[in-house]
């Protein structure tokens, strides 16, 4: 029951993937980012990480997608420029692709993933297990984390003004 | 019957590369970027696999470090690409190459 959940989201999540690769319209390629995005929360639901697929959701598909369909529309880049594979760039890119998941599984079959536990631990999903090692272990990562998106709000506010616009310090 | 680990990890090393290839054949900027983020949530399924097969929960914690650098990479980056727009009148990576000259 789970294989087949597992398979269909996989499947789901890859083609999603390839649609955002290969979709001429950048609206289409946002939408096919989402579904995909959709699919790799059920595989969080999957690996019972409730709360991280419900953050996935929100974040990713609520706000990062969101933000990138409305600077599609701001830019407008509808019908514009229609694009074509070419011809060495589109070789590099499949054989650098194949290159890299080529040698990830090798990774991954050498690497003797197998030899772990079969199955997932039952680590539990309450709220406890992310909250706590929030504020022992990985406090100071919080904090550089709370400032990384200050520093990200302001850089965003600075980039997103004109030069020369009343205000600027001159 | 649980998925092995080795699926996770295949699937996750699929999506990575499928985001690769993304960056490397479109030339729009703003779909370079998607990939990076399809990219970034590939890594993200890997570490939420391996920490559920440790019986530990320290990768779902990155995962979630990894989620807020992500928010804030897009607002920057989108940022970027809205003023390339404005000084340039185009984000097709083809005709942004005044470094090139």
């Amino acid at each position: 029951m789970e294989h087949l959940a597992f398979n269909c989201l996989s499947v789901f999540a890859l083609a999603c993937a390839l649609g955002v690769v290969l979709s001429k319209n950048a609206v289409n390629g946002a939408m096919c980012l989402l579904l995909c995005l959709a699919a790799v929360a059920g595989l969080f639901v999957e690996l019972h990480a409730y709360l991280l697929a419900f953050i996935l959701v929100l974040v990713y598909a609520g706000a990062v997608v969101a933000l990138f369909l409305f600077i599609v529309m701001l830019l407008d880049m509808q019908g514009g420029q229609p694009w074509h594979f070419r011809g060495v760039q589109a070789v590099a890119g499949l054989v650098a692709a194949a290159l890299l998941i080529a040698g990830l599984d090798l990774i991954a079959i050498r690497g003797r993933l197998g030899a772990g536990p079969a199955s997932p631990g039952d680590v539990g999903s309450s709220l406890e297990l992310y909250a706590y090692p929030l504020f022992t272990t990985y406090l100071l990562p919080v904090e550089v984390i709370g400032f990384l998106l200050l520093v990200a709000m302001l850089g965003v506010i600075v980039l997103s003004r004109r030069a020369g616009e009343p205000g600027e310090s001159k | 019957m649980t998925p092995s680990l080795d699926a996770y990890v295949l699937l996750s090393s699929a999506l990575f590369a499928v985001g690769f290839l993304g960056v490397l054949v479109r030339r729009n900027t703003l779909v370079i970027f998607m990939c990076l983020e399809l990219m970034l949530v590939a890594a993200t399924l890997a570490l939420v696999a391996f920490s559920r097969f440790n019986g530990t929960g320290d990768g779902d914690v990155f995962v979630f470090f990894i989620l807020t650098v992500a928010a804030a990479e897009v607002a920057v980056g989108l940022a970027i690409i809205v003023a390339l727009f404005r000084t340039r009148q185009t984000i097709q990576v083809d005709r942004i190459d005044s470094l090139r000259r």
